[in-house]
């Protein structure tokens, strides 16, 4: 981690004193957080793509003012998140979503379950499958989308997610319990309901072949 | 500690994340040895965020990279970072 830190400041400083090319690969590991963090704002994969493409070329303009304080990663994200969120704010589609957490007090207890039998990542070949889950998660408040899909799809930790939002973390660890009991809840019974009946569809086909 | 299970729920995403203290995991898992309904709710929530975290849940747009670094291209050619120096490499642009 640190080693990667070291090598993306000399990189930095050698794009700063003129081999500009290189920004390229500075950036190469990131293209897919930086998608992802503007799409968690805007839910539109090609206002995402804009904004993701803006802000990386806001932080090469802003590369000398990064000073390794921060993981790089955690500077472009913020940089991106910056960017949907203005973009959000001057879209006249969109109604302007309080980014705090004092809407109407939602219940978070999951959807019982008695036993759960694992949905293997295979499943998502099926197309629509894959859709529920993506509208489950653009269906969730943005603070908690945000969080949910830094942490759970970007695998960043708890603090890095507090440095890029400026919360701290202990609200970080609450978002992401709403987040992801109301994604239980949304989803659980529709995966239930969904697979077993494929299941049953299928030995009965290979019970005729 | 003794939970119970609605105690139990408030902690599965810590539980998850491991940032429990080890007397809470202690607690959750006791419940958990003797709860079929609290298990099948942490099974659950774990086999949503593996699916999740599949890459085809937010695949990204065809061409996406590509798009990128063109439009990255574009603007190494025409400018320097601020507080950059002047290209020492022929102008940076040999896109």
């Amino acid at each position: 981690m640190v080693q990667a830190l070291a090598k993306e400041m000399e990189w930095i400083a050698r794009i700063l004193r003129g081999e500009r090319d290189l920004f390229h690969e500075l950036i190469r590991p990131y293209e897919r957080v930086v998608f992802l963090t503007a799409v968690s704002v805007l839910r539109d994969s090609t206002e995402a793509e804009d904004a993701a493409q803006e802000a990386m070329i806001k932080a090469y303009r802003a590369l000398g003012s990064f000073r390794g304080d921060a993981k790089f990663s955690t500077w472009l994200t913020a940089i991106t998140l910056n960017e949907a969120r203005s973009r959000l704010r001057k879209s006249s589609r969109v109604r302007v979503e309080s980014l705090d957490d004092t809407g109407p007090e939602e219940d978070y207890t999951p959807f019982l379950v008695a036993d759960w039998r694992e949905i293997p990542s295979e499943t998502l070949e099926r197309e629509e499958l894959a859709e529920q889950i993506q509208c489950a998660i653009e269906g969730l408040p943005p603070s908690y989308r945000e969080v949910f899909l830094l942490r759970d799809k970007e695998e960043m930790s708890i603090e890095e997610i507090a440095q890029v939002l400026g919360v701290t973390a202990n609200l970080v660890k609450v978002r992401l319990f709403r987040a992801r009991m109301m994604l239980q809840k949304r989803l659980a019974p529709y995966l239930r309901r969904e697979l077993p009946q494929q299941r049953r569809w299928l030995s009965w086909l290979g019970g005729r072949a | 500690m003794k939970l119970d299970c609605k105690h139990v729920w408030p902690y599965i995403s810590d539980y998850i994340d491991d940032t429990v203290t080890p007397e809470e995991r202690r607690a959750i898992e006791q419940h958990l040895e003797t709860c079929e309904i609290c298990s099948a709710i942490l099974d659950s929530v774990h086999n949503i965020l593996v699916l999740t975290a599949d890459d085809r849940i937010f695949r990204l747009p065809l061409g996406y990279s590509q798009r990128l670094h063109e439009r990255i291209g574009e603007e190494l050619a025409k400018a320097a970072p601020d507080g950059g120096s002047a290209s020492v490499d022929d102008g940076g642009s040999r896109e």
